[in-house]
């Protein structure tokens, strides 16, 4: 079913990748109709044809498969979209929403840490109830800057948070930590780190129990933030705590802070 | 795609024709992912790329052909040993496919 005068189907891909709106491009690359394309969008018709209906239909439901999971790749499908069959090779490219970083305490390693989660293309909110520190004078490169309490702006988002996402929790301070915690355990969001120091870190686990926190919520919480490489400026430790989101997505052992024993901050050599 | 389409905006808005390369596979070690994109006018210019700049080079002479009509779309691959249409490989020992074709769409 695809649009009865459909817009270039390149000027609707750019639209919806500007608006930040999720998307996946099918493309033929080999055999019948090379070159033939199908756009497709959750909730949207789609635009474009492959050639065939059944084969845009069965390249439609994988191409939401695909984008849902934030993958892209080549499949193979016979020429009406049959499985197990190799005439038409189709090439899905997803383009999922940036990954999401929301950073709470507006400090002096937020910006840093805004910076950096930037180059690593997130989408970065600075978010502390303090309106006087979370100003746009101080964080320009933040995409959104909240002023609201820790676990009331993540009721609003929870269910826009998963896998690909991170929250750091950078506020230094019980009354905010402890909520912002709470509030991001009860989330699907891939990374949760806080900033403390180790002793910081074991009065914080206490109040976090005495919050209703079980281990195994716990555990998801990588505390004191980062892996040692020896930071000491905001921006060293802007470099180690991405270091250990991208070392947790990849699976790939590190030395987690978290893990060690040793001083966070190493006196200069 | 879409770190490059400013530069497709301007360049059609100032009358260039474009061709995209697009990963959309890759044999052993690759330093781009499926989906890395580079694009190219008809007057030579790049943005964006689509490996280490192993092969850029050579991605940037296939679509000039393929802007004046001498290659057509199509999937072509890069290798370590790979002797076909280019001497050029990547460093790190992959191979890489790209899917190259005019932006006519």
């Amino acid at each position: 079913m695809s649009t009865p005068d459909p817009a270039p189907l390149y000027e609707v891909l750019r639209a919806t990748l500007r608006d930040d709106r999720p998307v996946a491009l099918a493309t033929v690359t080999e055999g019948p109709g090379l070159g033939a394309k199908l756009l497709v969008r959750p909730g949207e018709p789609v635009v474009g044809t492959l050639g065939d209906p059944d084969l845009d239909r069965v390249v439609g439901r994988d191409a939401l498969a695909e984008l849902d999971a934030g993958l892209t790749a080549t499949r193979h499908y016979g020429a009406r979209g049959e499985a197990r069959e190799r005439a038409v090779t189709v090439f899905i490219e997803s383009f999922a929403p940036a990954p999401r970083m929301v950073i709470f305490g507006a400090v002096d390693f937020t910006a840093a840490l805004a910076r950096a989660g930037k180059l690593l293309g997130y989408r970065v909110t600075v978010c502390d109830a303090r309106a006087v520190f979370a100003t746009r004078a101080r964080f320009p490169m933040a995409d959104e800057l909240v002023n609201e309490w820790p676990d009331r702006y993540l009721a609003g988002v929870a269910d826009r948070l998963g896998p690909r996402d991170a929250v750091c929790v950078l506020t230094h301070d019980a009354k905010f930590d402890v909520p912002a915690i709470v509030g991001a355990v009860a989330t699907r969001v891939g990374y949760i780190g806080a900033m403390g120091s180790r002793r910081t870190h074991a009065t914080r686990l206490e109040r976090l129990r005495e919050a209703g926190l079980h281990e195994g919520e716990l555990a998801r919480v990588m505390a004191p933030i980062g892996i040692d490489i020896g930071a000491r400026t905001p921006e060293e430790t802007a470099i180690s705590i991405c270091a250990e989101i991208i070392a947790q997505r990849a699976g790939v052992a590190v030395p987690n802070l978290r893990d060690g024993a040793g001083p966070i901050h190493r006196p200069s050599a | 795609m879409r770190e490059v389409l400013d530069d497709i905006d301007r360049w059609r808005t100032a009358g260039h024709r474009v061709a995209v390369a697009r990963v959309v596979g890759l044999d052993g070690s690759g330093p781009r992912d499926p989906g890395a994109t580079m694009v190219v006018n008809d007057a030579g210019e790049v943005a964006g790329s689509v490996s280490g700049g192993c092969v850029e080079g050579a991605v940037v002479s296939a679509a000039l052909e393929v802007l004046e009509g001498t290659r057509p779309r199509g999937v072509i691959s890069f290798g370590y040993s790979d002797d076909e249409a280019f001497a050029v490989g990547l460093t790190c020992g992959g191979t890489i496919h790209l899917y190259l074709e005019p932006l006519d769409w």
